[in-house]
């Protein structure tokens, strides 16, 4: 019997769902190998009973710990999807501010009718079995990771900074650039996507586990940035983590 | 008729920034309440962007909207452009209106393909088309995936791309990539034809409901604006983008995290079919043709027709990216710099970027202090301003259909939501009904 899969999705921007769905004909062929029963993007039914469930966005909220909690006893496998879901992504940004300003500033006086606290990725809730990084997700990365389950298999995730792809790309460093990039402390596996594109690393698949970030920051300062600066980089995907750390 | 007591519940039918939900009550044969909500989580972006850099901000804003990452990328840097004066070459300018006809097909292609051919034809999803229609499908897979490469080819991908920076764009593509872009769009021409005709084999199943409404789109003299123009109305005159706020009068109503919009009437509807209205004349004349097959004319205030015209703006989003490539190439691309990064002179200032995305029209408007610090943020998504006109469609359908079974009131139902399509998943949910 093909095994079960389900797609939901918490505070994030569905982009990373929108990947699964680009895989176009590719997703055809997943579909021979397994089961979708639950995945809004594109279907009307509904199924709990699932094998594999992919989890995309944040949980901002308290009272959406119940549904995550849910799907975790659903499932057999609880994959996060995305920035949002692995590291807390660009949510985590309102995490350092005060959360009562941040709701008066986007719902004025209507500030207490929205209910938020601060973004978290899904393993601050339940437990995760494995990560898709990046924001966007990267197609490839999500299909090896969904053959690696499969064949009951650790995916292969790589835990170096993007600094090794970036120079086996033999880009110029944003640094010899004049910019201020995160690749050195930030987990590869995107094949250094943004610097091939003329721009810099930002930092979307957190950080590397051993990461270096006092010398990162030295780094930044070194090159002009301030201390504050070097932070503000730092939390633009990190917020989470560093928290933690 | 039989005095009927239901409800319709649609819990978390639609995703627009999140979760929709539906409720109907009918007493005694008669609509009691009839109430379209958003219990989406709220993500504060406006927020989160205070305090922030000028060069960050097109990278955070993008993050609101997987689908429409472009669309807020280009809307982001023409707030923080305009706050600082910054102006972009007429070779960028036509590199992201490709950029923004990419986005533009993708998301619509996706929509009346995946989300809405489905109602038409009767089933759950695309799925069950696999066995069912595979030529068909692979169709609109192939178109599909052709407007993915033109993402990929000029903002570097589809889902927040990184090329489009402020001032310009960090990386090019090249002539050769861009002739060849061109190759494939005009090869796409009998792909689109087989669809249009797919869709009207299936016109009769587009619901004939007709509520007059007011119509909002940018409008311009010189194109259908997509990137720039003024604000039009179907109901008023136009004014500059800065005027904004006083189309958007934003407001809130309790237990519903998204915020509404209401202009010269109770609401008014942004989308495919708003700009179709406010610009039909400057359509592509194989857009035109195809607004004339279904008899698509302006002012239709069938909001089910906005699918027509997302399909209507297909046809023009190729026909009109041949146009630009054929321009550039005539101009000569001009080639620039490897991690081009335009040079910013930063300044305190404010403004506002107005950008016509797949769902309508989009504004991001941004104060910056004179270090290029954001100071204050405010971005209006289209889904919010047709959540409104989405509520009092419903209000005027249901007892237009009270008589019907209730899996047709329930699909009907559906099918309006998705015909605004709120947000890709938004209206793939299942309608439950109660009766009582």
């Amino acid at each position: 019997m093909k095994p079960k899969v389900a797609f939901f999705d918490f505070a994030g921007c569905e982009g990373d769902q929108l990947q699964v769905a680009n895989l176009e004909e590719e997703l055809l062929d997943l579909l021979e190998q397994v089961e979708v029963v639950s995945f809004r993007e594109v279907m009307k039914e509904h199924s709990d009973n699932y094998d594999i469930a992919f989890v995309e966005g944040s949980c901002t909220r308290l009272h959406d710990e119940a549904r995550l909690k849910q799907i975790r006893k659903n499932a057999k496998i609880v994959v996060a999807i995305g920035s949002c879901a692995t590291i807390g992504g660009i949510n985590s940004l309102k995490n350092y501010q005060d959360l009562d300003d941040v709701r008066r500033t986007v719902y004025g006086d209507k500030a207490k009718l929205f209910d938020t606290y601060a973004a978290r990725p899904i393993d601050a809730v339940i437990p995760v079995d494995a990560y898709v990084h990046g924001c966007p997700i990267n197609r490839e990365e999500f299909l090896h990771v969904v053959k690696s389950l499969l064949l009951g298999k650790k995916p292969d995730i790589p835990n170096y900074p993007v600094c090794v792809e970036c120079k086996k790309n033999e880009n110029v460093c944003a640094f010899e650039r004049g910019q201020f990039c995160v690749g050195p402390v930030t987990r590869a596996g995107c094949n250094s996507c943004c610097i091939n594109e003329g721009t810099i690393c930002w930092g979307c698949r957190g950080l590397v586990d051993n990461p270096n970030e006092n010398s990162q920051k030295e780094v930044l300062i070194k090159y002009g940035l301030t201390v504050d600066d070097a932070i503000k980089k730092f939390r633009l995907y990190f917020g989470w983590q560093e928290r933690k750390r | 008729m039989e005095k009927r007591n239901f409800d319709v519940e649609v819990h978390h039918v639609t995703r627009v920034e999140g979760h929709g939900n539906i409720y109907v009550n009918v007493r005694n044969g008669t609509l009691e309440r009839c109430e379209w909500n958003i219990s989406e989580a709220p993500r504060f972006f406006e927020a989160m962007v205070v305090g922030r850099n000028w060069n960050e901000l097109h990278h955070i804003t993008s993050r609101i909207c997987g689908i429409c990452s472009i669309g807020h990328t280009l809307a982001s840097l023409r707030a923080t452009e305009g706050a600082m004066g910054i102006t972009i070459s007429d070779q960028d300018l036509k590199l992201r209106k490709l950029a923004l006809h990419a986005e533009n097909l993708q998301s619509h292609l996706l929509h009346v393909g995946f989300l809405v051919l489905p109602d038409l034809m009767g089933v759950g999803s695309v799925i069950p088309l696999a066995s069912s229609n595979p030529k068909e499908l692979k169709t609109v897979l192939r178109l599909h995936r052709l407007a993915n490469e033109m993402s990929d080819l000029v903002c570097g991908r589809t889902t927040h791309p990184q090329r489009l920076i402020p001032g310009g764009f960090s990386k090019i593509p090249s002539m050769k990539e861009l002739s060849g872009l061109r190759e494939r769009l005009k090869a796409s021409v009998p792909d689109l034809r087989a669809v249009a005709k797919l869709l009207k084999s299936l016109a009769p199943k587009i619901p004939d409901f007709v509520r007059e409404t007011e119509f909002i789109a940018l409008t311009s003299p010189n194109e259908y604006a997509l990137y720039d123009g003024k604000i039009g109305s179907t109901d008023t005159d136009a004014a500059p983008a800065r005027e904004y706020l006083s189309f958007t009068n934003e407001y809130i109503v309790p237990h519903s995290t998204a915020k509404r919009s209401k202009h010269a009437r109770e609401s008014y509807m942004v989308g495919a079919l708003a700009r179709l209205n406010i610009n039909y004349d400057k359509l592509s004349p194989l857009a035109k043709n195809t607004a004339e097959l279904f008899g698509l004319k302006p002012v239709c205030h069938n909001p089910f027709m906005n699918n027509i015209a997302q399909l209507v703006e297909v046809v023009h989003g190729v026909e009109d990216s041949i146009k630009l490539i054929n321009e550039l190439e005539a101009a000569g691309l001009k080639s620039q710099p490897d991690y081009n990064l335009p040079e910013v002179k930063v300044k305190a200032g404010q403004d506002v970027g107005a950008v016509e995305v797949p769902r309508g029209i989009l504004f991001h408007d941004y104060t910056y202090n004179e270090k290029g610090v954001c100071t204050k943020a405010n971005c209006i998504i289209p889904t919010n301003q047709n959540h409104g006109n989405i509520e009092l469609d419903m209000k005027a359908l249901v007892p237009k259909i009270i008589g019907k079974t209730p899996k047709e009131i329930e699909l009907n139902l559906e099918m309006l939501v998705r015909a605004y399509d709120p947000c890709i998943s938004c209206s793939t949910h299942a309608v439950k009904v109660h009766f009582v």
